[in-house]
């Protein structure tokens, strides 16, 4: 399996066709305090670069954009009982949905492990 | 994921201009506070996180860095009445000592901007808010005869204290200033500081309003967050904490647009003044008191887990009845919460209604302000 992660500060683990897509740590540091997590439905088509689910704080509300084109075949339903899941385990239980990639070589471009934490080092 | 928007400025005009500082700056970042632009000014929006933050001073005590609000000294001959011409509460029959919630109005009577008056004996206190103290010393300086003089304390930090353990933290720094009860100010000083200290707040809490030279705040500050009681807390706590007890913010809930009547605080018009008018806009806010306002503010209890924010259009069914104002999620309450302005045939308590929320229908219920009770420590309460 591998992980991807986008300048958005979203991370993709890939197992075949499919994507599991999530918030990193980073991104729930920035965020704060989660209050919600809106979910796409299962059975939704997906573009790439298109937002696919929002994250709500205490303060503000955020897209989520989704790094790749796929159908949603899977969400996390932990979240909607206890969104602040997204705070606990950003990048393992609090995952925000999956989908089958229609276009797998969108994956091309995006950073690995190493190279999303040289981004986060340009960072403030 | 969109960069979450810190950005708390709620005056475009003073987004291109760099952000000044206030004299606690160095104080927040050495203690970790996530700064962001509001009013013109960085400023902590939290330390460890708002729904802590929150929660800690409902339940101990919170210190506030307020210094980008205008602290302003009025005096001369006859500024009581000057200033009566401007703002629709009983300046006369304010008690030296003693502190009122007003309105600077406009000639439509829309709110200018909501602000304390303290009689501070030989002049007039006032705390008006930082996005509008410098459109509001233009208008002072243009509506008050040359007679008054303002002395803005520029020089003056401002701090609150809030919580049930603000009193026990304060008294440990400042016992005499625990004698005040709600809405009573007087002059202590700490180390040879002189302190104006105000009963007053805006978390629905007990708590203190300190007014001190900007030079000592950060020995002050230090002293109370020493105290086991005291935590720093940031913008975004407090903006939290105002909504659930029902306090209005201007630039939000309150504008130009919106009368006194309006935006449910007619508690504000003072009795002698609705029997002799003589404020901005009187005629057009007596009638509004007489025979109702067309729509008012209220409170929203929100359905479900779904934060429903500022801009969010209400409806009935398939009409447009009023817009939310400011809301989201309530850390004391366990839910979101929210206020607007609703058609005054649709804002009684209970009223049920839809908030339109990225395309969808959300179900909100009129409901009575504030959402958590006020625990101000009032004479005689």
């Amino acid at each position: 399996m591998s992980r991807y992660f986008t300048d958005e500060h979203e991370w993709i683990d890939v197992e075949g066709d499919i994507a599991t897509v999530g918030i990193t740590d980073y991104a729930q540091e920035q965020l704060g305090d989660i209050v919600f997590v809106e979910l796409p439905a299962p059975g939704a088509t997906i573009e790439a670069g298109k937002e696919a689910a929002v994250v709500e704080s205490v303060k503000a509300a955020s897209d989520v954009f989704s790094p790749i084109s796929g159908e949603v075949v899977d969400t996390n339903s932990d979240l909607e009982d206890d969104p602040a899941l997204a705070n606990a385990s950003p990048e393992a239980d609090g995952w925000f949905f999956r989908l089958r990639m229609s276009d797998p070589a969108q994956l091309q471009g995006l950073m690995d492990d190493a190279g999303y934490k040289a981004f986060l080092e340009t960072l403030d | 994921m969109t960069k979450p928007d810190n950005s708390a400025t709620t005056d475009a005009e003073m987004a291109d201009l760099p952000d000044e500082t206030l004299p606690l700056d160095a104080w927040h970042r050495s203690r970790r506070g996530r700064m962001v632009s509001f009013a013109g000014y960085a400023m902590p929006i939290q330390y460890e996180g708002i729904m802590a933050e929150h929660l800690w001073t409902r339940d101990h005590a919170g210190l506030f860095d307020v210094s980008h609000m205008g602290q302003l000294e009025l005096s001369g001959e006859g500024v009581v009445a000057a200033l009566e011409a401007l703002v629709p509460g009983d300046i006369a029959a304010l008690a030296p000592g003693r502190i009122r919630y007003s309105l600077l109005l406009n000639a439509d009577g829309g709110i200018l901007d909501d602000l304390m008056i303290t009689n501070a004996g030989d002049h007039l206190f006032l705390v008006v808010n930082g996005a509008t103290k410098w459109d509001d010393i233009a208008h002072l300086r243009e509506e008050l005869p040359d007679e008054i003089t303002i002395n803005h304390l520029d020089e003056h930090a401002l701090l609150a204290l809030q919580g049930p353990e603000a009193a026990a933290a304060l008294a440990a720094l400042v016992p005499d200033a625990t004698g005040l009860f709600f809405m009573e100010a007087g002059q202590f000083t700490w180390n040879g500081v002189p302190l104006g200290i105000s009963r007053s707040g805006y978390t629905g809490e007990d708590g203190f309003e300190i007014s001190l030279p900007a030079e000592r705040a950060e020995a002050f500050a230090d002293a109370l967050c020493a105290l086991p009681q005291v935590r720093p807390i940031g913008l975004g706590a407090r903006d939290s904490l105002r909504l659930e007890a029902g306090l209005p913010l201007y630039g939000h809930d309150l504008d130009e647009g919106v009368t006194p009547v309006e935006g449910d605080l007619a508690f504000a018009i003072s009795k002698r003044r609705r029997a002799e008018g003589g404020f901005p806009g009187a005629d057009r806010i007596l009638a509004q008191l007489a025979g109702g306002a067309p729509r008012r503010r209220v409170g929203l209890a929100i359905g479900g887990r779904q934060p429903v924010r500022e801009g969010a259009p209400l409806f009935l069914g398939g009409q447009d009845v009023g817009v939310v104002t400011s809301g989201g999620f309530a850390p004391s309450v366990g839910a979101p919460v929210a206020m607007g302005f609703v058609a005054a045939a649709h804002a009684a308590p209970g009223t049920a209604l839809e908030a339109e929320v990225r395309g969808r229908r959300i179900a909100v219920r009129v409901a009575p302000l504030p959402f958590i009770p006020h625990r101000y420590h009032r004479r005689g309460g």
